[in-house]
């Protein structure tokens, strides 16, 4: 035990890591244990089964609200990202946009503003201008949402690069297109694929947001996960849980380590 | 002229996309709560207050004003509620902030790896989690009757206890990592010195720590607050749609109660409470960065 020498070390915290991590895990453990339980009790385990799997993959409300979170999520990630990788590049790189504090604010505006109060802003915008797209209304509302995800590990990166690569690139008469393709954009590329997978993240994970905006017909996944965990409980909510726990926690960890390997 | 609008074309998409669909629509909400409500939902274009009077009197049968608390009890519980989550965090979350901080780089980024899993997995599935811990056959209650502590279960689902705890469940992060980085930077040599001079581990805790810590303590605070504020899944799951908080409240307006100015004065309320909160941080963050410059 090599800490046990450190002088900065206090009696106790070691113990209340130890319990938060306890604390952060276990809800989510009984939830996957329970997912492949074989009754129908999703607290008192009866043996291993996938009944639960086979039983949400057979339900086709299931697979039709899976069907719009993955249409929503994909097309918010790649208006969000591309929005956010423009805006990252001008500000870092424009040195003749003015009030870039005033910019940068607006960005962040998303993450300022509590969800339900721009849940039901959102909402009333649309019904006032009579916008109604279907999954096109979630996709608008999910967007906006996802630019300072996709925005801040852009702009993260871009801070941490080399400019002296992009002078030299212009010093050989590359213009500033050729420059912006062959050597900004393949440096930045771990900054925006992790920008990106935050973006689809929350977009898939969002529920608030699209409950009020989401119009009859237009569910995605939480919103019928929701819908479930009202009526009762039911291992085949854990196990649809289980999946998207899965996918959530694979992005994430995709992101960490494009991120770890600049 | 040309030129000069050429370089705003970059930030453009993203600052129309978050004006037209985020600034305009909060502004519609300011003005919607100062509008008539019409009973078949939206609005009737007359200007008043009723919506803001609504928070504080009723109108009874006889068009007869008098005070009513029960609106200002929920945005009470709801600030309270906020309130207690935040100190919670800070109390649980400092611990694991420092303890991270003191490891070598690679456990740190692990366990800072481990705090942010959860944190991106769905807000949902993470509160529905604790409804298979706390419910009367859950986890809890399963444990404390196996162990004889209880006979019968304890009532811990539909609680405020149970909000506040889902609600840190969720936040927690949040106040970790602002401590985490402002700790990360921490120079050994100052906790030295203090030990030096004979101060024990508890006052260089008090003394030098927490002090070093206080900007992402304030910025923590301010990060679990405003969704905490807001919340509204913690509440109806955990605390059964009984306990209701502001954020239930103003959903509920815009749904089965329709009455969408109130619900939007509601909104403006929580927004004016979150504008202070952030202006509280502005001011203190930049004190200390006045206070930096000194050194």
């Amino acid at each position: 035990m090599a800490q046990k020498t450190d002088i900065r070390t206090l009696p106790g915290f070691r113990l209340a890591t130890i319990g938060f991590f306890i604390y952060l895990y276990i809800p989510l453990l009984i939830l996957v244990v329970f997912s492949f339980n074989a009754t129908h009790s999703a607290t008192v385990w009866d043996g291993f089964s996938l009944n639960w799997y086979a039983k949400a993959f057979d339900n086709s409300d299931i697979r039709r609200a899976a069907w719009n979170s993955l249409v929503v999520a994909t097309f918010a990630t790649i208006f969000a990202t591309s929005f956010a990788t423009m805006a990252a590049l001008a500000l870092a790189r424009n040195h003749q946009i003015k009030h870039k504090p005033v910019f940068n604010g607006v960005l962040m505006l998303p993450l300022m503003v509590p969800e339900i109060v721009t849940a039901v802003a959102t909402l009333t915008f649309f019904s006032v201008i009579g916008l109604s797209l279907g999954l096109g209304n979630i996709i608008i509302a999910h967007t906006v949402f996802c630019i300072p995800f996709a925005y801040l590990p852009i702009r993260a990166r871009l801070h941490g690069m080399d400019k002296n690569m992009e002078i030299a690139a212009q010093d050989l008469y590359a213009s500033k297109w050729a420059t912006l393709r062959y050597v900004t954009l393949p440096l930045l590329t771990p900054g925006i694929i992790s920008g990106a997978m935050l973006a689809f993240i929350i977009s898939i994970d969002d529920f608030i947001i699209t409950l009020m905006v989401a119009e009859a017909g237009s569910t995605t996944l939480p919103i019928y996960i929701y819908s479930l965990v009202r009526i009762g409980i039911t291992p085949e909510v854990n196990a649809v849980s289980t999946i998207l726990l899965c996918i959530s926690i694979i992005f994430v960890t995709i992101s960490y380590l494009v991120e770890k390997k600049r | 002229m040309i030129n000069k609008i050429k370089q705003y074309v970059g930030i453009m998409p993203a600052i129309f996309v978050i004006g037209f669909f985020m600034f305009i629509p909060i502004l519609i909400i300011v003005t919607y709560s100062l509008l008539e409500a019409n009973p078949y939902g939206g609005v009737n274009w007359n200007l008043t207050t009723e919506a803001y009077t609504k928070i504080l009197y009723e109108r009874d049968l006889f068009d007869e004003i008098s005070f009513n608390s029960a609106y200002l009890v929920i945005i009470f519980r709801s600030i309270w509620i906020a309130l207690i989550t935040v100190i919670l965090c800070l109390v649980a979350g400092f611990p694991v902030a420092y303890y991270i901080a003191i490891q070598p780089p690679s456990r740190r980024n692990f366990l800072i790896l481990l705090i942010t899993v959860p944190f991106w997995t769905n807000l949902l599935i993470r509160t529905y989690s604790w409804i298979l811990v706390l419910r009367d056959t859950g986890l809890v209650n399963n444990s404390l009757q196996v162990f004889g502590i209880t006979d019968t279960p304890v009532k811990l689902l539909y609680t405020e206890g149970a909000i506040a705890l889902g609600l840190i469940y969720t936040y927690i992060p949040f106040m970790i990592l602002p401590i985490y980085a402002s700790l990360e930077r921490l120079d050994v040599k100052l906790i030295e010195a203090s030990r030096d001079l004979y101060a024990t581990r508890w006052i260089t805790l008090r003394k030098i720590i927490l002090p070093l810590s206080m900007p992402g303590i304030v910025a923590g605070s301010i990060l679990v607050f405003i969704p905490a504020l807001g919340a509204f899944i913690a509440p109806e799951l955990l605390g059964g749609g009984q306990k209701l908080m502001l954020g239930s409240l103003v959903q509920l307006q815009f749904s089965s109660a329709r009455n969408w100015p109130f619900g939007s004065a509601l909104a403006v309320i929580i927004l004016i409470v979150v504008m202070l909160a952030l202006m509280l941080y502005a001011r203190n963050a930049h004190k200390n960065n006045s206070e930096g410059t000194i050194h």
